[in-house]
């Protein structure tokens, strides 16, 4: 696929989802959503307001904090299994069964042991990320071809220069996907966080509009969401196709 | 591999037995957690006594409504958006953004459509598990061999007969692992919406025990929603690898 393809593909969903929007407010009407042109006009309206500004500042500094914490630690997790056969049998079925429960249900206990606040939107988010993360570096440093790590073996790397200067680059395309998705639910464990356990950032802020009813918040900070997540994977994707496609 | 089984049990088997002696011995309080030895006597307890079994049959049987109508309904929508290439290159956007929208964001407007039954719950659950189900279909039907279908042509199937007897069963251990998403999606739906704004449910009783320092009935359900949800995975998981080493058979 061309990128210019690409670029068109993308511009014709979003046309669409536009129309579908602005036809289900037309059906739907005022009682349960906004239309298109409104929530944009109140997305701006928000960003003109000092009161927002704190929550999103929030949840951008809660976001980081996650994704730094999941990225580290899945990439280390992610090499220690997969460069070991044994090690790999042993925790991977663990990580899988982790990745498949519903973490929302642990909003208590990360409660309970984290506090109401930063430090238990942050452990949130970052449990959500970090398993995509590790599973992928896993598979990706597992198939890296055997040559390679032979021909770093006879060039006597040690243990850092072998992942930094052959495992790394050769597992590179499998471990973005990885990211990639570690992104997009990094960002929705910590929103959830928000939403369940604080009382500041975005997902606060939707939260409390749910509660009192609030469309016009709910549905411009939804969007601001969306269009961040829609705009960072839109380019992750893009990287990720142009990684695999060099690979090959 | 033996060995690595038993390092994983026994791995396992340690952490709990070291979360068990942090709680008895108090360094975790007992308003933070309770012994895993406890939870499990408390979830017996809750079973017999019968309390909470309404809500309990009640979450887990929308999950299930949200699950299957996930898998079929996901089923025919790979099918058809394999078929339509161009129509797939507009979706896959979406796809890949798909799980970072806040989806609980649209519980309240379907309250407001659908009243405080368990229908809009039941749809949070089917939106979220449905692209699972879609974007592993997709990934299995790419990879039927061509002379899979060519020799379906010559037979002159028709097109459901392909998708039916052909490409749907050589895809069916990715559709599998579509399907132990979708059933991890729909719970998180159900209980997620539960915790939000809800009557009954095992994600109101959940919140309502946290808020009420309850922990001898939130730690016993949410343990039981982990049994159930790891104990339909790991049997998906073993259908999978059961179709997986028939077909290494084969070839």
């Amino acid at each position: 696929m061309s990128a210019q393809g690409g670029w068109r593909a993308s511009a014709m969903l979003l046309a669409a989802l536009l129309i579908l929007w602005q036809l289900l407010y037309l059906v739907i009407g005022d009682i349960a959503l906004r239309s298109p042109l409104q929530t944009v006009s109140h997305l701006v309206e928000l960003f003109g307001s000092p009161r927002f500004w704190p929550h999103l500042t929030e949840t951008v500094r809660a976001f980081g904090a996650a994704m730094l914490i999941a990225t580290g630690a899945g990439l280390a997790i992610g090499f220690l299994l997969g460069l070991s056969r044994f090690a790999a049998a042993a925790f991977e079925p663990v990580l899988v069964a982790l990745y498949s429960i519903p973490k929302v249900t642990l909003y208590p206990i990360v409660l309970l042991a984290f506090g109401l606040g930063m430090p238990a939107k942050i452990a949130f988010g970052a449990i959500h990320g970090l398993i995509p993360i590790a599973l992928f570096t896993i598979n990706g440093v597992r198939n890296v071809r055997p040559v390679f790590l032979k021909t770093g073996r006879v060039l006597r790397l040690s243990r850092l220069q072998m992942v930094r200067r052959v495992l790394l680059p050769a597992a590179l395309p499998e471990i973005f996907s990885g990211l990639r998705i570690g992104f997009s639910l990094t960002l929705i464990g910590t929103i959830l966080g928000e939403m369940f356990a604080s009382q500041r950032g975005l997902g606060s802020l939707l939260m409390s509009a749910i509660g009192l009813h609030n469309l016009d918040v709910i549905m411009s900070v939804t969007l601001l969401i969306v269009a961040f997540a829609a705009t960072v994977s839109g380019v992750l994707l893009a990287i990720d196709r142009r990684l695999r496609f060099r690979a090959r | 591999m033996k060995g690595a089984l038993a390092l994983r049990l026994a791995v396992l088997a340690a952490l709990v037995g070291f979360l068990e002696a942090l709680c008895r011995t108090g360094v975790i309080g007992a308003f933070t957690m309770q012994p895993p030895s406890r939870m499990l006597v408390d979830l017996w307890k809750l079973l017999t006594s019968g309390t909470l079994n309404a809500a309990i049959v009640k979450t887990l049987g929308n999950a299930g409504i949200a699950c299957v109508s996930a898998v079929l309904l996901g089923l025919l929508a790979a099918v058809a958006i394999h078929a339509l290439p161009r129509l797939r290159e507009a979706l896959d956007p979406l796809f890949a953004t798909y799980y970072a929208i806040p989806m609980f964001a649209f519980y309240p407007l379907l309250i407001i459509l659908f009243g405080l039954g368990s229908l809009p719950s039941i749809i949070i659950g089917f939106m979220l598990a449905i692209v699972a189900v879609i974007v592993n279909t997709l990934n299995g039907l790419d990879r039927v061999p061509g002379v899979l279908l060519k020799t379906a042509r010559v037979v002159r199937l028709s097109r459901a007969a392909i998708a039916w007897r052909i490409t749907l069963p050589f895809a069916l251990p990715y559709v599998l692992t579509g399907v132990k998403f979708a059933v991890a999606y729909s719970l998180i739906g159900v209980i997620g919406s539960e915790f939000i704004m809800a009557t009954d449910g095992m994600g109101y009783e959940i919140a309502f025990a946290y808020n009420n320092f309850d922990n001898a009935t939130m730690y016993p359900l949410i343990l039981m929603v982990l049994v159930v949800s790891i104990a339909l995975n790991s049997a998906i998981g073993a259908w999978e690898r059961r179709v997986l080493a028939r077909r290494g058979r084969q070839a």
